[in-house]
């Protein structure tokens, strides 16, 4: 398609035809493009400023402007937003700050030593990373119980245990990211720093992990995304509704009581959605790469 | 430090400088990395210990006995890791595969497991607590028997019992039995009084307390806070016999195999235990007319909803890179962000806002787009399928543009100039030229987007919720449900949930994605790149 050969410049008044058979029609599925990508999100933006609040009233598009649903978002008590918003960060935080650096040992290990069952090991992650964890929800769920009733803290209803089976996951395609970056950086490094006297904690922690950071904000970007939308296992495990994540309660939001206070929900998808979406665009350059790399959404 | 590491240097002999400096560079190594790294290592380990140690006796108190012996070999083979010299790969391995082995291997054994089992609602715990708890339902007042003066009273474990019998005094609660007391323990408890009563009559009569350690000898409960009578099950339990007979109707209820007790009818006491019950959960799923007509139908889904996500929004995706991948367009960049919105917006959230906006009677698409129509996309088990494969397009298109831009110029632009001097047109160039080098560098990408659709729970559920329900299912299964949404529904919604059954879809679900993953690794030949 870039079979353009350079037009001549002393022509600037083209005809409109001639316009619009070369980039023009471009542009009308561009316009068509945007408004099928950005108008559902516009719709969400105006029914949460819409203070009436049925999904009836919010059909009108930004045609009253308020905030009372953000108000009354924060000030229902059976369904506390603020904790939803708070353990979601918690959560996802923990969960991608600690797959980043489980993974990063592993990929460092893959890819600066070489060790019997090395082969091994790489295949078996390519191979257990093809079944995710929640088709296994089911003995997540009895496992967890089964611990709940010896470890109080570490059974159903309980931050810290989700985050743990979250971390089941830590390697796995994870670690494949890591390791084909990790590959990237020169072995030659390690070695001058080996004959420098550094050992490999120190070569690990203070060389490698700044040499690879793109890789690492990409994996923990990618991690925080996966684990703050995920509803299947956060719905099992977490039953108190100040303990859920903003996936299961944004959920019931809508399962309970849908119509009547549609423009409430809207109030706290908007809010949900902008940490993930400002991340994403912020970030956007490394995640293009991580993404031709092989990672899902 | 530095004195120490100099010093075997300086006493090594000059005619052999490449042995002993490399004994010296190990040397040096081990300083280097030394006593900082080794103090924060040795309290790491010991803070870990201190942990297990006592997880170790919280699970021995409580009888855990797998449990406590499963913490205390994993801690064993970290502190070996650890401490061990050489061992590398290990120790850099050992925290992630720790967490691996247990929440993502293990869990997959242990739904094999319980796929054979018939665990679920009412087949929850052992038989011994299932012998218990029916002891402790079903009760009823013991025919003619007196009453006993009672007190409620109240203490740190809450309401409790004090009974006047045959002279002495006894007190029990909901969890200890009847059993006399010492006159001088009771100052710390207190006496309720009328009003109290009144206002907590509730928990007042449910209060029962065990006659004895034996639930056969049933318990005590008041309905007025004065006199107590005793109540007995209805149910007797034969320990040697093993039967449970009801003695109101004088049906005797076996053991008979099944996971609880049942009379020759059939008819079951609920609770029962959960049994390994065999192949039955996978012979019932291919048997079971009204289970089997479901499994078909939602396993032929999930294979059309993925094909067809991925098809949709490769070809979306690869339109719209074709379209702006034109240098002399202006304003490609604004574009291109715009249409990564949807793909940065949480997917579950997309589901929920659409599931508003193509709602029947108030959503905006029936009231706006369509005038007032009451068309119904979500309820209409066609229109919901469509609808659920229009908002996964929205959800996944930007993905493939984004992957098919990168692709489309990656390949080099004098493959198509040639082509072009050769004679060929425009859509040639494309179908011959481009679309084949594409497809190489993409094709991988596109079976892990299939497997990934194959398990798109979020769409499907925040969307549908799988519905609307198959007319002919006797499960609660909808003509959108994909497989894993079918196991959440059969485990986990609704009142009757069948934890072996759904264990056993997973399975199900393992197997066919193992032979997809089979498939596309002899495509991708990926095993062999690695090295």
């Amino acid at each position: 398609m870039s079979t353009s050969i350079s037009t001549p410049r002393k022509a600037p008044k083209k005809g409109f035809g001639q316009w619009f058979a070369a980039t023009g029609w471009r542009h009308l599925i561009g316009v068509a493009l945007c408004i099928y990508a950005a108008f559902p999100l516009l719709y969400v933006l105006s029914a949460s400023l819409n203070p009436n609040g049925t999904l009836l009233s919010s059909n009108g598009f930004f045609s009253t402007i308020g905030f009372e649903s953000y108000a009354k978002l924060f000030a229902n008590e059976q369904r506390p937003f603020a904790a939803w918003f708070a353990n979601t960060m918690f959560i996802g935080l923990t969960t991608a700050a600690a797959s980043v650096f489980l993974g990063a040992l592993a990929a460092y290990s893959f890819s600066r030593m070489r060790f019997k069952g090395r082969r091994f090991g790489l295949v078996s992650l390519l191979v257990v990373q093809i079944f995710p964890q929640l088709l296994a929800v089911v003995a997540i769920f009895i496992l967890l119980t089964t611990l709940g009733e010896v470890y109080p803290g570490l059974g159903i209803d309980n931050q810290i245990a989700l985050i743990m089976v979250y971390l089941g996951g830590a390697l796995g395609v994870n670690t494949y990211l890591m390791y084909g970056f990790f590959n990237t950086v020169p072995v030659e490094i390690d070695e001058a720093a080996k004959i420098d006297g550094a050992g490999h904690a120190r070569i690990f922690f203070t060389m490698i992990l700044r040499l690879v950071a793109p890789i690492l904000a990409v994996v923990g970007l990618l991690s925080f995304i996966s684990t703050t939308s995920d509803f299947v296992i956060a719905s099992v495990v977490l039953v108190s509704p100040e303990n859920q994540t903003l996936a299961v309660g944004l959920y019931s939001y809508v399962s309970e009581e849908f119509t009547s206070n549609w423009s409430v929900f809207a109030a706290g998808a908007v809010l949900a959605a902008i940490p993930v979406m400002a991340l994403f665009l912020f970030l956007q350059k490394y995640i293009v790469g991580g993404l031709t790399a092989g990672a899902g959404k | 430090m530095t004195m120490k590491t100099t010093a075997p240097k300086d006493r090594a002999p000059q005619d052999e400088p490449a042995k002993l400096s490399s004994t010296a560079q190990g040397f040096t190594r081990n300083l280097n990395t030394g006593l900082g790294a080794m103090l924060v290592k040795i309290l790491a380990i010991a803070v870990l210990d201190a942990t297990a140690l006592f997880a170790v006796f919280l699970a021995v108190a409580k009888d855990a006995l797998l449990i406590a012996s499963i913490i205390a070999v994993i801690t064993l083979v970290i502190n070996a890791i650890y401490f061990k010299r050489g061992w590398l790969p290990a120790k850099y391995l050992a925290p992630g595969a720790v967490f691996l082995l247990i929440f993502q291997v293990f869990v997959i054994g242990y739904t094999g497991y319980i796929a054979f089992t018939n665990y679920g609602s009412g087949h929850n715990s052992d038989k011994d607590d299932a012998i218990m708890s029916l002891l402790q339902s079903n009760q009823q007042r013991v025919p003619e028997s007196a009453g006993y003066p009672v007190t409620v009273l109240e203490g740190a474990d809450g309401l409790a019992l004090l009974v006047e019998r045959e002279g002495q005094s006894l007190m029990g609660d909901v969890q200890h039995p009847l059993a006399p007391i010492d006159p001088d323990a009771l100052g710390q408890y207190t006496q309720l009084s009328f009003a109290d009563l009144l206002g907590r009559q509730q928990e007042v009569t449910s209060l029962a307390v065990p006659m004895s350690e034996n639930p056969a000898d049933g318990t005590l409960r008041t309905s007025d806070g004065r006199t107590a009578y005793q109540y007995t099950s209805t149910l007797v339990y034969e320990p040697n016999a093993d039967t449970m007979t009801d003695s109101t109707t004088g049906l005797v209820y076996r053991d008979t195999g099944v996971g609880a007790y049942s009379a020759p009818s059939g008819e079951q006491l609920m609770p029962g235990w959960s049994i390994n019950v065999g192949f039955d959960n996978f012979t019932r799923a291919v048997t079971d007319s009204s289970i089997r007509g479901s499994l078909i139908s939602v396993t032929a889904w999930t294979f059309g909803f993925a094909f067809l996500s991925v098809a949709t929004s490769f070809f979306l995706g690869l339109f719209l890179a074709i379209v702006f991948n034109d240098l002399r367009m202006k304003g490609r960049k604004v574009y291109r962000v715009i249409s990564i919105l949807p793909y940065a917006f949480p997917a579950f959230l997309g589901g929920l806002v659409w599931a508003g906006m193509l709602n029947k009677d108030f959503g905006y698409v029936n009231q706006v787009l369509f005038g007032g129509a009451s068309i119904p996309w979500l309820t209409d088990p066609w229109l919901a399928k469509f609808s659920v494969l229009w908002v996964n397009l929205w959800l996944g298109f930007p993905y493939m543009f984004l992957v098919c831009t990168g692709a489309l110029q990656s390949i080099p632009d004098e493959l198509a100039e040639a082509a072009k001097i050769d004679g060929a047109k425009p859509w040639q160039i494309f179908r011959l030229i481009k679309l084949p080098l594409l497809l190489v560098s993409v094709a991988p990408l596109l079976i892990s987007s299939f497997a990934f659709n194959f398990n798109n729970f979020n769409v499907i559920y925040m969307l549908t919720e799988g519905g609307p329900r198959l007319a002919d299912s006797g499960m609660n299964v909808g003509a959108t449900d994909i497989l894993i949404s079918m196991v959440y529904k059969v485990a986990f919604v609704g009142s009757q949930r069948d934890y072996g059954l759904a264990s056993a879809f997973s399975i199900i679900i393992f197997l066919i994605v193992s032979l997809v993953a089979v498939i596309s690794f002899k495509q991708t030949k990926a095993l062999e790149e690695l090295n």
